[in-house]
């Protein structure tokens, strides 16, 4: 038995969506007939997954809240996967922009300080994301360090900063010795969009940073330059394109993104730094990019779709006490079909019986 | 037992998965394929080997388990990227993603169980040599297990045909395609090699390092293992040296930490993932970019008809 490819010359749009769907789909009878071999309903937990969250009005502000996050770290990885280097890191960069963003709230912290602090939060919360993501970038472009493995080791290290932040200095002197930072000042906090919803503005940034990308995608020469260098490295070097230049600008622009979704998800979501604040946001956007093949629209939607797994996680475990690594292993099943589906567009795939293994 | 034997002890404890982890990786990437999925095999053979080990009271069967749970795991990503030629770096880390999601639900049932020690084999007269007789030759099995392996490995991909046409293959695939060697089929049993290896790791862990299980226990180890390859420029003997190093640092900055200098114990626990960098680094800035790397490393195959 093998597989024989044979590469297709024209793969239309339709069919890159039709993919995705397929993916879906194919992930949740995956995921179906693993709760099945569990000795579960499949039918309970896809009414729990995925139709009781959608029925809910609270639920669908949630489904806002948690796609957030996601939505701004994936639109800024498109950024990087598009020109072809992988920043797996991004989850470190979300930490230290929350991190550099929440230094200046607890600092004016108690003061009258004004209005100026949340923007300025905010801008701390980007630069710290751009420079903790430009780290691998210069590794890579100074010394030839493979991005990949130096950008997943600096999550495990900023997230030992954070916590010994909130376990040391940082912690509240009143908090009953529980390791997390004073509750932000209403002058530090990001506001929700509508008056006594969940939905804060992040969900604001996230949508700005899609309809930005859109355009710088399609319609900039820094598009057209990221496209070239992920599909023709060698093309983009005569054209002139330096491509540690490239490096550096992606890794900054998923770097701050990630940094702005930290920030906002602290101060709009949190409200104080505490050890843990991101359930793998930075890992899961991952899917999330891939889901959304890349393009700034479809990442929103793949967002939101991503986030009905964390809230039907969520409420599975309560509900019928599945585990909520049950989530993650779907988001890994999830990601595996969408990338064999990208096969499926790319080339037409025919299982052989006979022949020689090749 | 003096307390710097005790140290150097834990040391070759600490290193020996990692060890068998990037031999594993070590033979996948030799032939061409980039399996980033290592911390999430590492972890499902983790879970499969604590829990069939409590569950049939056998660490001989905990291995086993451990080991398929691994070629499993590797098959996944086999049918993905050999199947489908999807995506290698992607499908990595799904595959990583899954792995950490299924262990906890696996292991889910045995936290809390414990593991007796596992008795080490006390190699007679050699053992009662000063200093170095306990810790060369009272060691458990897997350890002269991860040595034999390291040799067997080096000696299969200089020494022997098959091992010659692996590295042809990840060399430059297309020549060894139009030479009729057999790409996918070599890469596969590479691939599964890898997984084995990566499940037998995990299986150390939970059965011998820690004896229990706990979600995530594999703590970028995966990752580091994935490193040591590419700091060893794809040799084993060098991975070999690669890893008692980085395990040398993981002991040494727990004892760091248990002895308390004044230092955030954060700083320490850092030090495994900085000297990881640290070494990637310096690797580069003596050889220039990735040295010894294959060709075809990472590169979808499509066979030309």
């Amino acid at each position: 038995m093998r597989f024989e490819l044979t590469p297709r010359t024209n793969a239309s749009v339709g069919m890159r969506v039709l993919a995705s769907v397929a993916a879906f789909i194919t992930a949740f009878l995956i995921a179906g007939l693993v709760i099945w071999i569990m000795g579960r309903s499949p039918v309970a937990a896809f009414d729990v997954y995925v139709l009781q969250p959608l029925s809910d009005p609270w639920a669908i502000q949630e489904l806002i809240v948690k796609a957030t996050p996601m939505a701004l770290i994936a639109i800024g990885l498109s950024y990087c996967f598009r020109a072809n280097l992988w920043n797996i890191g991004a989850e470190g960069q979300y930490v230290i922009g929350a991190v550099l963003g929440s230094w200046l709230a607890l600092k004016t912290h108690g003061t009258d300080a004004g209005f100026w602090v949340l923007p300025a939060m905010l801008l701390l919360g980007i630069v710290g994301g751009a420079l903790y993501g430009l780290i691998p970038a210069f590794l890579k472009t100074r010394f030839g360090v493979n991005e990949i493995l130096t950008s997943l080791m600096l999550v495990y290290v900023a997230q030992l900063v954070l916590d010994y932040l909130v376990r040391g200095p940082w912690r509240d002197p009143k908090g009953f010795n529980f390791p997390q930072s004073v509750t932000f000042d209403p002058a530090a906090t990001l506001p929700p969009v509508f008056e006594a919803g969940r939905v804060h503005y992040g969900a604001v940034f996230a949508v700005i940073a899609v309809l930005v990308t859109a355009v710088v995608l399609g319609r900039t020469l820094f598009g057209y330059r990221l496209k070239l260098t992920g599909d023709a490295p060698r093309a983009a070097r005569f054209a002139g394109f330096s491509s540690r230049a490239t490096t550096m600008a992606v890794f900054a622009i998923s770097g701050g993104l990630a940094g702005l979704a930290g920030i906002s998800e602290v101060a709009g979501q949190i409200g104080q730094l505490q050890p843990s604040i991101s359930p793998g946001y930075g890992f899961t956007a991952i899917t999330v990019a891939f889901l959304g093949r890349l393009n700034p629209i479809g990442i929103l939607i793949a967002s939101l779709v991503v986030a009905l797994t964390f809230i039907g996680g969520e409420s599975a475990q309560i509900l019928l006490k599945l585990p909520l690594d049950l989530t993650q292993a779907f988001q890994g099943i999830l990601l595996m079909c969408v990338l064999a589906a990208d096969a499926l567009v790319s080339y037409r795939i025919r299982l052989t019986t006979r022949g020689g293994g090749k | 037992m003096t307390t710097f034997e005790a140290i150097l002890l834990t040391i070759v404890t600490a290193s020996t998965p990692l060890l068998i982890a990037a031999m594993g990786e070590l033979v996948t990437e030799r032939s061409g394929v980039l399996n980033l999925g290592v911390e999430g095999m590492m972890a499902m053979g983790a879970a499969c080997s604590f829990a069939a080990a409590v569950t049939f009271d056998s660490t001989l069967l905990g291995v086993a388990a451990g080991m398929l749970a691994g070629t499993l795991m590797a098959a996944l990503f086999a049918l993905l990227v050999l199947g489908f030629a999807a995506n290698q770096t992607g499908s990595g880390l799904a595959l990583t993603i899954f792995g950490l999601g299924l262990s906890g639900l696996i292991g889910a049932p045995f936290v809390g169980a414990r593991r007796d020690p596992v008795a080490p084999v006390d190699i007679p007269v050699l053992s009662d040599i000063p200093m170095i007789g306990r810790l060369f030759f009272e060691q458990d099995l897997f350890v002269y297990a991860s040595i034999v392996l390291t040799v067997l490995v080096g000696l299969y991909l200089t020494r022997t045909r098959s091992g010659l046409t692996l590295r042809s293959i990840g060399e430059n695939h297309t020549s060894a395609n139009a030479l009729g060697l057999p790409v996918r089929r070599v890469r596969f049993f590479a691939i599964l090699f890898g997984g084995a290896c990566a499940g037998l790791a995990g299986a150390y862990l939970a059965l011998v390092y820690t004896r229990f299980w706990s979600p995530g226990m594999t703590a970028g180890r995966g990752w580091i293992a994935l490193a040591l390859v590419v700091f060893a420029a794809w040799r084993p003997g060098w991975a070999l040296v690669g890893a008692y190093i980085f395990g040398a640092a993981t002991v040494l900055q727990l004892h760091a930490q248990a002895a308390q200098f004044g230092v955030p114990s954060q700083l320490l626990s850092a030090v495994p993932y900085l000297a990881t960098i640290l070494a990637l680094l310096l690797l580069s800035i003596r050889h220039g970019r990735a040295i010894g790397a294959p060709g075809s490393l990472g590169a979808p195959f499509v066979p030309d008809r």
